[in-house]
């Protein structure tokens, strides 16, 4: 466990923290145990059949002489004029999800889309470094959703009960049935859509509703993951429907109500941009004693990105989060709030209402209030009169009307649906996208009572759960292939254009709604087309509509189509009507059950994705798999034994999880509401005690081959009246049951090494050099530093060096302590040209791991699956460990350090002191670069690698079979194949593409050009990658800062990438001495 | 106990461990042949065309500019390869009627792209590109060898790793003026003093820079 120079101690899992044996052993081994060896006997034996074929091929194939496959070149026979073969274009269209929409730049390669980012004019994906980045901010569902688009599983053709079928006899029988209620107004017909944000669907359903086509049909909205409560709340206080949103880059204070504002809901890349913005510690023009920072408060149940970055953190019960916002309120004195009962907080609550209040009553109109989406509509118009009291309101919180096309309450739509097909009165059910039978709340018996429609059509992905329930089944485009419009947090509209022709004849949701009309065959380009043009129209704007069009295409925002904010105040008469319904559940009634979203699958809909099934979560690290997460005391209360069976109290012998990436962990029995329902249990620090946290979107049995089987059902317990949590759960441990789960927080470790370095700002501000700890001989690191290209540290002051020179036990030593060579005078330190660093910035880093994912999409790096990440093989060039500090058994104790690495780009670099082969070696730019086709697998590099960011492929884990997966490859990097090493190589090719490019042109590379695929995806700007010989350029300045400090700087290997140590920004009237550790 | 081995053994063991090095340098020279040689690396080889296509006439007889056809050697990795329309662009006014060109007008009638053989044919794992060479003047011919004397197109130049890094090692012999690029009869009068002039002139980085791995493999 490494411990930093406050004294703190780091650990990354109880296991490291309780120190067991099995922990120790676990640290002496590079790859975990087994990697290298079959130890499934079936698995094995089924290996060696299997490879029995491919290796007598392979063996043949060995003996091919020519160097490469002959090839053929198909050129084109009328090239498009602005295709160049071997030069990327980038497009900009929107993501849409869940009703909001969010820009996107897509990189294509002779008409295929290879790699999404973010759209940097578009105000939900700003770009996170510098703000004339080429491209802007994404976040893991925008990065993975190329995936999606070439999923080989997706829905392929029109079906009939299964049977394929013509789009044309669809539209026969759809018109026939339509043409029988055609007379009754329409009446029967239902349409079944998610949120929609889409302008021009909500014109063309609302064209369908109206006087001449069907008035008596009905249009419902459904979605799993609303924002339904957002929006009553808001009609609670200002009596109708308002937009929220937030100016982050105005709140010197924020205080989150269980909201992950950083990681979920619209607008997270603008808010995480902002909001770090505020946080950014950088002392070049200012004196670190007048650095000012943020400070954010957290209060949540479930520990989320965004309360571990906060400055403060509480962990109470879903349920109490209202009756803290009710004391606040009461502190605050804001008029009309309900009465409140502070003595039904936990004391540690009470403790925080002086000081809170005091904070925000001091930073009145600097400071933000917000609620997550999961709390009570109730709490929202709580929340947004506090805020108007705090007068926040038009400076850090803005009203609009509401982006969605017609905002409603989705729990309610879907009861209102069910009942009406329990009373069948509907006729055709038309479901447009979504996935209801998967997804709706269990009470209502959905697709039960779905049966009793007499024709059901359902427009979808994939042949999901609902598909299989429906008459008709109608492949959806992607919306990488549709042409559609959306609009931003703030409503900003956006024309979604296809990158590519649907590669199995989807059909969008406007061509759907087409063949409801007259004119049954109009293209998704025209509908959308029209719809703008007579918005045009209305706008009396000069110029042509060709003009405007083409504009709007090619920066991916029709300009000035935010929302101008409004001016709203509470309504009379507010407080009562959001009075609380219901007395506090007391704890009495059981535990709490708290439903979410899966941070990498959101409801899923992303669950045949194999990039987000296997991308570790971004708190809980576990993969391929969701768990009824408790906090530590509650799984004792439980008698479950933690990961490893410590403190086993079921009695369960030894070492058994945690390690290896291989968790072997009980299961419990939850039963809610009379449903029961197993899961595996995760035992999560930090988490709010007596309450039991579930992911929604595992435990798919149908929709694709990846999506099958995966976790448990969590929707199986969520019913319409309590959609997000709840009290009067029973949890029972099923004896002797266990399930594997595959959790990376414990691969690739470091040993007590310090990785992560942290201080409050108070400290950093006496400190300022404190991360710069004495590690290397004090007495070379002069003459180490010299050869180090970059800025030479301004250093602490020379007194402080004397006294800890003096403490060295090494200052008599007369040649330094290395085994490697002196630099080579050719080489990095002596270059004048390009040399390539990186800093990592740990104030900023939320942790939301879209970095992992860019680099996956950027790299061509290969998925392994569940098994293979339970023996330590996962293939992420970028990992993010995840640190806590604290007490475990403290909820209100544990901080949470994110800390992404990537290769450290050693100057002098372990591994290639050991390859046999070269294939291993330094470039001239200070990379350190890997040869794929020399490396002959013996993984001595990855041995000698203290960082541990060398990955394997142990098997062949690059499918190079499928053929939709090879048009989504990168093809400026190779595809590796079996027994070669790899890893981060600063994304060389971007590199080496624009040094070309700049060459050519006679001219230095511009830094806002060349971004790693990491740093262009970072919303908080906290990689910050670019040339160190240059003292402009960012990454100098940033390795100038005193924060800055390397990893494992002790071993002398001098690193590129280095880390600005993680500032924090405590309340000092919050803070508490740090207890001494209890067992 | 009589002798096993007859006397002559001594001899003929003696020979044998003596030829064992010359049989092992053989073979390793033999190696060392194969791999260079055209079987290997396909240098020299026409391969059959689906049309017979003749550099030699349309260059060297005609003399039609390289970038008439490979439009983008200039601005990306890849050169290009023609459309069909670049062909027709000619062939619809003269041959009208050859039959050698059928598959020409049906390709451009039935948008059908015509399926050459490559035959400059890298590993999946090199990455060259055409614009910086030619930016700091290095001549089609350097690595095309005359194009314009050749009826079918082959592989002048054996594209082994090694015959990329003579160049990347002494990039001076092989540099010439930018107007004398796409010039597949240029010949330098005095290359030495010549290349040692346009490597300031253009820029062009140190061996140490060019030979960096990462320079083509990534």
């Amino acid at each position: 466990m490494a411990v930093d120079s406050e004294g703190r101690r780091f650990w990354r899992s109880l296991e490291e923290y309780l120190e067991t044996p099995e922990f120790q052993e676990m640290l002496h081994r590079e790859f975990p145990e087994q990697a290298s060896e079959w130890t499934n006997p079936v698995t094995r034996r089924r290996f060696l059949t299997l490879m029995g074929a491919s290796l007598a091929l392979m063996g043949l194939n060995g003996c091919s002489t020519q160097p490469a496959p002959r090839e053929k070149i198909m050129p084109y026979v009328r090239q498009p004029e602005e295709i160049v073969p071997g030069k990327k274009l980038l497009f900009a269209t929107a993501m849409p999800l869940a009703g909001v929409a969010t820009g996107l730049l897509v990189e294509s390669h002779e008409g295929r889309p290879t790699r999404i980012d973010g759209n940097p004019l578009h105000p939900a994906s700003p770009p996170g470094s510098r703000d004339d980045a080429e491209v802007g901010s994404s976040d893991l569902l925008m990065q993975a959703s190329i995936l999606s688009l070439y999923d080989p599983d997706r829905s392929q053709g029109v079906t009939y009960r299964g049977q394929p079928r013509a789009w044309n006899e669809m539209l026969v029988e759809l018109r026939r049935a339509l043409d029988k209620l055609k007379s009754q107004g329409g009446e029967g017909l239902y349409i079944l859509t998610e949120t929609v944000g889409s302008p021009t669907l909500a014109a063309q359903l609302n064209e369908l509703l109206d006087d001449e086509h069907f008035p008596k049909a009905k249009w419902y909205q459904y979605e799993p993951v609303s924002r339904s409560n957002v929006l009553q709340g808001a009609k609670l206080v200002f009596d109708e429907y308002v937009n929220t949103y937030y100016d982050f880059t105005k709140a010197d204070v924020v205080l989150s109500l269980d909201a992950d504002f950083l990681l979920t809901g619209a607008g997270a890349l603008r808010y995480t941009r902002d909001f770090m913005s505020r946080r950014r510690v950088r002392t070049r023009q200012i004196k670190p004693a007048e650095v000012k920072m943020n400070r954010l408060y957290v209060v949540e149940c479930g520990l989320s990105n965004t309360g571990g970055v906060a400055d403060h953190r509480l962990a109470l019960r879903a349920s109490q989060i209202e009756l803290f916002a009710q004391a606040l309120a009461a502190e605050l004195n804001v008029p009309d709030a309900p009465k409140s009962d502070k003595k039904a907080l936990p004391d540690e609550a009470q403790r925080w209402l002086g000081p809170l209040a005091k904070d925000l009553r001091q930073h009145a109109g600097r400071c933000l209030i917000l609620a997550g989406e999961g709390q009570p509509a109730r709490l929202h118009a709580l929340v947004h009169a506090i805020n108007h009291a705090l007068q926040n309101v038009g400076q850090t919180v803005k009203y609009t009307v509401p982006i969605e096309a017609k905002p409603v309450d989705h729990g309610q739509q879907i009861a209102e649906l069910v009942k009406e097909m329990a009373e069948r009165r509907v006729k055709v059910l038309v479901i447009l996208g979504g996935n209801p039978v998967y997804t709706a709340p269990v009470d209502l018996q959905f697709a039960e009572h779905l049966k009793k429609v007499p024709l059901r059509i359902h427009l979808g992905l994939y042949q999901d759960e609902t598909a299989a329930l429906c008459d008709w089944h109608v492949p959806e485009a992607h919306f990488l292939e549709s042409w559609s419009d959306g609009r931003a947090y703030d409503g900003t509209a956006s024309i979604i254009q296809p990158l590519i022709a649907p590669l199995y004849n989807g059909r969008t949701a406007h061509e759907m709604l087409a063949a409801f009309t007259d004119a049954p065959e109009r293209a998704g380009l025209e509908i959308v087309r029209e719809h703008w043009r007579d918005w045009w129209k209305h706008q009396k704007r000069s110029g042509s509509f060709e003009e405007f069009w083409r504009q709007a295409l090619q920066e991916g925002i029709l300009a000035g189509t935010a929302f101008p904010p409004r001016e709203l105040a509470p309504k009379p008469g507010w407080a009562e009507r959001a009075a609380p319904a219901a007395p506090a559940p007391s704890a009495a009634k059981g535990m709490e059950i708290v439903f979410r979203p899966d941070p990498t699958l959101f409801d899923g809909r992303f669950a045949n994705n194999a990039w987000l099934q296997e991308l570790p979560k971004p708190v809980t690290k576990l993969t391929w798999d969701n768990a009824a997460i408790v906090s530590p005391k509650t799984a004792e209360k439980l008698g479950i034994g933690y990961v490893g069976g410590i403190r086993a109290v079921s009695g369960r012998p030894g070492p058994n999880g945690g390690e290896h990436g291989q968790a072997i962990v009980d299961v419990v029995e939850l039963s809610y509401r009379g449903r029961p329902l197993r899961a595996p249990v995760w035992v999560q620090p930090g988490h709010a005690d007596d309450a039991v946290t579930i992911h929604l979107g595992h435990g798919r049995w149908r929709g694709g081959r990846v999506a099958k089987a995966v976790g448990f059902n969590a929707y199986a317990l969520r019913t319409h009246e309590a959609p997000w949590f709840d009290s009067g759960l029973e949890v029972r441990k099923v004896p002797g049951e266990t399930h594997v789960l595959a959790c990376t927080q414990m691969h690739h470790n470091m040993e007590e090494r310090a990785p992560i370095r942290t201080a409050s700002l108070a400290y950093f501000q006496e400190h300022p050099y404190f991360a710069d700890e004495l590690t290397a001989g004090e007495t070379e690191k002069p003459a180490v530093l010299a050869q180090v290209p970059g800025p030479q540290p301004r250093g602490r002051a020379e007194k402080e060096l004397e006294e800890e020179r003096k403490k060295d036990p090494d200052k008599d030593r007369l040649i330094p302590l290395t085994l490697y060579k002196d630099a080579d005078k050719d080489f990095a330190g002596a270059s004048k040209g390009y040399q390539w660093g990186m800093a990592i910035d740990l104030t900023t880093c939320t942790g939301c791991s879209a970095c992992v994912v860019a680099c996956q999409s950027e790299n061509n790096i290969p998925v392994v699956g569940k098994e293979e990440v339970t023996r330590g093989r996962e293939m992420h060039w970028l990992r993010l460990d995840r640190y806590y500090d604290g007490e475990p058994f403290d909820p209100n104790r544990v901080s949470v350090h994110f800390q992404p690495v990537p290769c450290m780009h050693c100057e002098k670099a372990p591994c290639e002191q050991v390859c046999p082969v070269g294939a291993t070696v330094h470039s001239h730019d200070g990379l350190n670069d890997m040869i794929y086709n020399r490396c002959v697998g013996t993984r001595y590099c990855s041995n000698n690698c203290p960082y541990k960011v060398r990955r394997f492929n142990f098997l062949q884990f690059a499918d190079f079979t499928t053929s939709s997966l090879k048009l989504m490859r990168n093809p400026q990097v190779t595809v590796r194949s079996r027994g070669v090493m790899e890893k981060c190589t600063y994304c060389v090719q971007r590199i080496r593409i624009a040094d070309i490019e700049a060459e050519r042109e006679g001219r230095r590379i511009a830094e806002e050009h060349l971004l790693t695929a990491c740093q262009a995806a970072c919303p908080a700007g906290a990689i910050v990658f670019g040339d160190i010989n240059n003292p402009k350029s960012a990454v100098y300045q940033c390795k100038e800062e005193p924060t800055n400090y390397a990893l494992l700087a002790g071993l002398n290997t001098q690193p590129r990438t280095t880390y600005l140590a993680a500032l924090r920004n405590p309340n000092p009237e919050l803070i508490r001495p740090q207890p001494k550790r209890g067992e | 106990m009589p002798q096993i081995f007859h006397r002559s053994f001594n001899t003929i063991s003696k020979v044998t461990i003596f030829g064992a090095v010359f049989i092992v340098a053989g073979l390793c020279w033999f190696a060392a042949i194969f791999y260079r040689s055209s079987y290997v690396t396909e240098s020299h080889l026409a391969f059959v065309q689906p049309v017979p296509f003749s550099h030699a006439h349309h260059v060297g007889q005609l003399g039609i500019d390289c970038r008439y056809c490979h439009t983008t050697v200039e601005t990306s990795s890849f050169a290009g390869i023609p459309p069909t329309k670049t062909c027709m662009n000619c062939h619809q006014q003269i041959w009208t009627g050859s039959t050698m060109l059928e598959l020409v007008r049906e390709s451009y009638r039935s948008g059908q792209s015509i399926p050459w053989e490559r035959v400059h044919n890298l590993p999946g794992f090199v990455y060259f590109d055409h614009s910086i060479h030619v930016a700091k003047g290095v001549g089609c011919a350097s690595c095309h060898g005359r194009i314009d004397e050749m009826p079918l197109t082959y592989q002048e130049n054996t594209l082994l790793m090694e015959w990329c890094l003579e160049c990347h090692r002494n990039p001076e012999n092989h540099l010439r003026p930018k107007s004398e690029i796409f010039n597949l009869s240029w010949k330098a009068e005095d290359q030495t003093s010549l290349g040692q002039k346009l490597l300031h002139e253009y820029g062009v980085r140190t061996p140490h820079e060019l030979t960096s791995c990462s320079t083509c493999h990534r």
